[in-house]
């Protein structure tokens, strides 16, 4: 346990960028707890040793190269990965402390919980309105659904830009719009958690920005995990940063991804203990 | 052979050491050339056949063709009940096949596992169906559903045979509109709570259908000039009186036949008229299935 005087200065320096102290970040509760996990495609390992506990109200980052499992791994946390055939996930993963592959669990129901956010915005090719209310819809969610599309589309942030127009198509929106509008479409639902798989690769600097600014809101009422290749990205949104690496056999036939590192996105980027890691991060591999 | 000579800016004299780089440019001449003769002799051909048939049935292209029943007699000679036996055929094939296409399409695409071998016969099937002759599935139809059901030869019969006919185009067809629904909205539904059957119903199939649309309705255009099924499930080539469901009929093709083999000439040019007829109909709808696949495409 770190002391109390250095856990303030540490609150205090990095209060100004959003982000949390460790001793702040580890007393809150598990939203996710995953231990020894392993995903494989066909029988073949793509993901394995990962332990990684998500903490309530933070945003998580996953980092690493191209190939080492990182979205691989988000899809485990609403089953995603069930989705694919051939696809097996190994460990556990506890979700508020229950197993999210139980057999009695329904995937249908993790992910109305856990939201999801994809790389690319792939909004549905209908009206702005009818892609927010689509959840709340499929879902059968009482109340008014106009007053559930807009408290969707202001947390957003896509309100203001949007509210004249909810009758237009969702694809003549930017790419931006389109993610800020999937990002609405899954708050809609009224999940516990959001699950971005690199939500900003495939937007403008300026888009980038407002998906960031809008994540640093959210995660006051969610729980965020976030993929991304971009580290500057996760360093100025992620609370916790995990670091995943390719491991490839000796004989170079088979590649596979493993979680070398995971710990407070300052520590990781300032001082990572693991040496694949500092070589990531300072850009001398990846 | 003509061969048109494209326009060819040109700055210099070809060298004698350019003979290989000049060989090449008449090759491509050459070539341009051959593709210009090919598609001059389709579209000649059915242009000269558009010409002839509407310069031929032209004067008999009257009001008396839409009203009147078949007649020995060809200034009164009419294809009322071919028309309307057509239109009903083509109501009833649209009827059937396309919600039976559109089902077996979704199974395959959406919920068939591709590794089971009874889902790969399947698609063999399908794919061979295909490529059946269509007299075969009027042998099939007469077996099986004229004597066999024992409906006897009635619109009926005939449009559950076009139906045989025209399905595995469907189901190619709606197959590829379903393939163009990107995964990316299946993945977004899913990742909402949506069910399977949610995720099919309320976003694959209503991004689908345009493509669906399109496919079926040139396949019924299809169904509607086939003559050979409907000769063996028996449409008759004289009927005089409105068609029923399940009653005796003729159909449009069935009726330009009989009247093409009509001894007197006058005929020839009442044949003609009905070939017009039947032309428009069908143009009409390749004319529809164009719209909805312009108006209604999908841009990812």
């Amino acid at each position: 346990m770190e002391t109390q005087p250095h856990i303030d200065s540490t609150r205090i320096a990095e209060a100004s960028r959003g982000a949390l102290a460790r001793a702040d970040i580890e007393r809150r509760e598990k939203v996710f707890s995953v231990t020894d996990l392993a995903v494989y495609y066909s029988g073949k390992p793509a993901l394995e040793e990962v332990d990684i506990d998500v903490y309530r109200n933070t945003v998580t980052a996953f980092i690493g190269p191209s190939g080492c499992g990182k979205s691989t791994f988000i899809r485990c946390f609403n089953r995603m990965n069930d989705l694919i055939p051939g696809a097996k996930v190994e460990g556990t993963v506890l979700y508020h402390g229950e197993d999210l592959y139980g057999p009695d669990v329904d995937p249908v129901e993790i992910r109305r919980r856990i939201g999801m956010v994809f790389q690319k915005p792939n909004p549905f090719p209908k009206s702005i309105y009818d892609n927010i209310a689509f959840g709340p819809r499929v879902l059968d969610m009482k109340g008014s659904l106009d007053e559930r599309v807009e408290g969707a589309l202001r947390r957003a942030a896509l309100w203001d830009e949007v509210k004249d127009r909810l009758k237009d198509g969702a694809l003549g929106l930017s790419g931006g719009q389109q993610q800020r509008l999937c990002i609405a479409r899954a708050l809609a639902v009224e999940p516990d958690v959001i699950l971005m798989d690199e939500p900003a690769s495939a937007l403008d600097p300026i888009s980038t920005t407002r998906i960031e600014d809008l994540m640093h809101e959210l995660k006051r009422e969610y729980t965020i995990v976030i993929v991304t290749h971009n580290m500057q990205q996760a360093a100025r949104v992620a609370d916790m940063t995990a670091f995943f690496s390719v491991v490839v056999d000796d004989d170079g036939s088979a590649r596979r991804g493993i979680l070398v590192e995971y710990d407070m996105t300052t520590k990781i980027f300032t001082t990572p203990s693991d040496k694949r890691t500092e070589d990531y991060v300072t850009g001398r591999f990846g | 052979m003509m061969i048109i000579e494209p326009h060819v800016e040109r700055d210099y004299e070809p060298a004698p050491e350019q003979a290989a780089r000049s060989g090449r440019v008449w090759r491509n001449r050459l070539f341009k050339g051959a593709m210009l003769f090919s598609m001059l002799v389709a579209f000649g051909t059915l242009a000269v056949l558009l010409v002839d048939i509407v310069l031929t049935g032209w004067p008999a292209l009257t009001a008396t063709l839409f009203t009147e029943a078949p007649s020995s007699l060809p200034e009164e000679a009419g294809a009322r009940p071919a028309i309307l036996a057509t239109l009903y055929l083509g109501g009833t094939v649209l009827l059937l096949s396309v919600p039976i296409g559109a089902l077996t399409a979704i199974y395959l695409e959406e919920y068939a596992n591709r590794e089971r071998w009874w889902n790969k016969l399947i698609e063999v099937n399908i794919q061979n169906l295909a490529a059946v002759p269509s007299i075969v599935y009027g042998i099939l139809g007469l077996a099986f559903i004229v004597r066999g059901i024992g409906i006897g030869r009635v619109v009926f019969a005939g449009a559950l045979i076009l139906t045989l006919v025209v399905l595995p185009t469907v189901v190619v067809a709606s197959r590829e509109a379903i393939r163009g629904v990107p995964d990316s909205i299946r993945q977004g539904a899913f990742a909402l709570g949506a069910t399977k059957w949610q995720v099919v119903w309320r976003q694959v199939l209503p991004a689908a259908i345009p493509g669906m649309a399109t496919g079926s309705i040139l396949a019924l255009s299809r169904a509607i000039g086939e003559t050979a099924p409907l000769l063996m499930v028996g449409a008759t080539v004289y009927v005089a009186f409105n068609p029923t469901l399940f009653g005796e009929y003729t159909a449009l093709p069935i009726q330009i036949y009989n009247w093409v083999r009509q001894p007197d000439p006058e005929f020839q040019t009442v044949a003609a008229a009905g070939a017009i007829v039947l032309l428009v109909i069908v143009l009409a709808m390749n004319a529809v299935a164009i719209f909805v696949r312009n108006r209604y495409r999908q841009k990812w």
